[in-house]
């Protein structure tokens, strides 16, 4: 069952200039972006800076209003709504569902509060539980995640990164969300300590049914947590599928380019890496044509006029290039 | 073959401690490894490992509380008379005119993040003037000259009309680019580079690793490569250091630290990483523990807390030791050594 479906969103931020901030432009950031989540599974947005991934995830806490679009969320009691459409106080009930995982353990623990401050926020913010009920859940959230309950009454400079983002985990759990939308979660953290928050969050997934929206730039995290992947390019998906078959058998140029740009932790794989040319294109002013062909190393002339659109190549593979059907691209295996 | 040149920097023993009021941080304790000429050695380690304060000591520019307190770092270079002299720089005067003359023109570095390390109110053609008139002596208009050409050779498109922009200006990857021209200015032999992609994207960090590939290739430039990230050490580096809590623990050729790590730690540590290779949805490995906080370093092994080969008795009374272990590979672990 869908429990998020997004269709068509665009949200577009003014470039303002001159004495009257008179509005001379548009940021595209999200251009008609649309894809669902089902019930229990990990999506992935994927991409690199400025590609809209985090615009879309905001869209869809409402953190952001969307210019255009649908947001159809299939809460867990009640019908489906459109969260575009919500007013302030009609999100409320919603923001219980949706809740956020931050990327910076350190910017996003208040220092001044306690742990048992900063997990019980939304339970008082909400006005759920005695105090009584309160401790003793935030205790059982503790637990949850790997920490000690006894660590109720102390400050987040006592913990390390990986626990400061173990109390972020318990603290988007208070209020048992459906959704959790987690923004590099992990791209903070050392290695040792990127693989424990995963497995923590691979494990909640399993025992508490959550559904999670994951926003990363690293690919090879991605391929530990997801049941899909959606790849972004300038405000737009271009290929979208499940993990194992974007991995191994990619349908767009540049998803083969993000996965051969990986370094391999390996030295007997030197590969031949594909080295894109030139930068991202600037989302105020995106060339003609598909957005990637002036670093496209398959583009031909109809790729400089004609945007592609995002078609179902195979059940579940949906690819945004003229010449999906013909390229043979290389994957990685495994 | 030749016989084995000898290394162009050997660091032998190296400490720098930092001295807060709180009590004393041994940020690098005891570090040694060498770097040869036209080679990539890489650094690899977690945070508080020291790799990045080892590169500072380097250069002699490790901030107050710290100061190198014990070790040698030895630098060979050619004098005058084309005789090979040795310099050891933590004898020198952090602030002297020798070592002046050592950073930019021996050894160039390279930030991590481009953006704070340039001027936000000078263009990038003035402030690699500004270095290479100083280390040259050359008129300004040749010192011009000379940072189009770097600018040229870092592959930063229409040099001319870019050397007289601010670093804002530019785009990440640009800027990574501008800051390396910045460190090659003063024809440094040697290269250090503190996690020079870490703030970049992937298609950018594959753009600047090609970069740095190719000034070693036609510059032969000698590069020290500190990162946390073991897929760019795998790319690049022929010799690679491990470091744990200001320790070398392991260190050897790339593919014997990749493909038959003897330390715990480097075992651990390559285990854990998320690969792209792995299946979808797969539990990792993990290090159990954290990285102890440098105030409450264990005595002994700094690794023992968290070893699963941890001998009771051995590991957390006595130090082990950097030895061979054969095949350039060394290691410092009380299971390849006697206690």
């Amino acid at each position: 069952m869908r429990l998020l479906e997004v269709k068509g969103l665009q949200k577009f931020f003014p470039i303002r200039k001159g004495f009257l901030k008179r509005e001379v432009g548009q940021v595209r950031a999200v251009d008609d972006v649309s894809f669902h989540v089902e019930r229990g599974e990990t999506l992935s947005l994927v991409g690199e800076s400025g590609c809209g991934k985090t615009t879309t995830a905001r869209c869809i806490l409402r953190a952001l209003t969307p210019t255009a679009g649908q947001i159809l969320f299939r809460g867990s009691t009640g019908p489906v709504v459109d969260v575009t459409r919500l007013s302030k106080a009609q999100l409320r009930p919603l923001r219980r569902q949706m809740q956020m995982i931050f990327q910076d353990p350190f910017s996003s623990l208040n220092p001044r509060r306690t742990l048992f401050d900063i997990v019980a926020e939304p339970l008082v913010a909400n006005k759920i539980g005695t105090r009584q009920e309160q401790v003793e859940r935030v205790a059982e959230l503790l637990r949850m995640v790997g920490l000690r309950p006894e660590y109720i009454r102390r400050y987040p400079h006592a913990f390390s990164g990986g626990q400061r983002q173990r109390i972020g985990i318990a603290r988007a759990l208070a209020l048992n969300p459906s959704l959790i939308v987690a923004d590099e979660p992990v791209s903070a953290l050392d290695v040792s300590v990127q693989a424990q928050i995963l497995n923590l969050m691979l494990a909640l997934q399993k025992q508490l049914g959550l559904t999670y929206l994951f926003v990363a730039h690293d690919l090879s995290v991605v391929k530990h947590v997801s049941d899909r992947v959606a790849v972004m390019y300038v405000g737009r998906i271009v290929e979208m599928a499940d993990t194992q078959r974007l991995f191994a058998t990619p349908k767009h140029p540049y998803t083969e380019a993000l996965l051969s740009a990986v370094p391999k932790p390996d030295p007997r794989l030197r590969a031949q890496r594909i080295v894109l040319e030139g930068d991202v294109a600037d989302a105020a002013n995106p060339p003609s044509g598909c957005y990637f062909h002036p670093r496209c190393r398959y583009a031909q002339d109809v790729c400089r006029t004609e945007t592609p659109r995002l078609e179902e190549i195979a059940p579940g593979h949906f690819v945004s290039c003229h010449r999906a059907r013909e390229l043979t691209l290389r994957g990685v295996s495994g | 073959m030749e016989g084995n040149p000898p290394p162009i920097l050997s660091v032998r023993e190296l400490k720098t401690y930092f001295f807060p009021d709180e009590g004393t941080v041994r940020a690098v304790d005891g570090a040694s490894f060498d770097l040869y000429a036209r080679k990539t050695l890489g650094i690899v380690g977690e945070s508080g490992c020291g790799k990045s304060v080892t590169a500072k000591s380097i250069l002699r520019i490790v901030e107050r509380p710290g100061r190198v307190v014990g070790g040698s770092i030895l630098l060979r270079r050619e004098s005058g008379n084309g005789q090979p002299t040795e310099l050891d720089l933590a004898q020198l005067d952090p602030e002297g005119p020798e070592m002046r003359q050592i950073r930019g023109g021996d050894i160039g570095l390279v930030f991590q993040e481009p953006m704070t390390s340039f001027s936000p109110v000078h263009t990038i053609g003035n402030q690699m003037i500004e270095t290479i008139r100083l280390h040259h002596g050359v008129t300004e208009h040749q010192a011009r000259e000379r940072a189009v050409e770097i600018l040229h050779l870092v592959g930063i498109p229409n040099p001319e009309r870019r050397i007289d922009e601010f670093a804002f200006q530019l785009s990440g990857g640009l800027r990574q680019r501008a800051m390396i021209a910045m460190a090659l200015s003063c024809g440094p032999r040697i290269l250090i580079a503190d996690e020079p992609t870490t703030a970049l994207d992937v298609t950018t960090q594959a753009q600047i690793l090609d970069l740095l590939r190719h000034l070693q290739e036609r510059e032969g430039m000698t590069i020290i490569l500190i990162t946390h990230n073991l897929g760019v050490v795998a790319e690049m580096c022929d010799e690679v250091v491990v470091m744990y809590l200001g320790r070398v623990v392991e260190q050897g050729p790339v593919d014997a630290i990749f493909h038959a790590p003897k330390h715990p730690y480097t075992q651990a540590l390559l285990r854990s990483i998320p690969s792209i290779h792995a299946t979808v949805r797969t539990e990792l490995p993990t290090i159990a523990g954290s990285i102890p906080h440098p105030y409450n370093r264990p005595a002994g092994c700094p690794f023992y807390p968290r070893c699963p080969d941890f001998m009771p008795g051995t590991c957390d009374r006595n130090e082990p030791s950097l030895r061979s272990v054969g095949d350039g590979q060394d290691v410092s672990c009380f299971l390849y050594q006697p206690a």
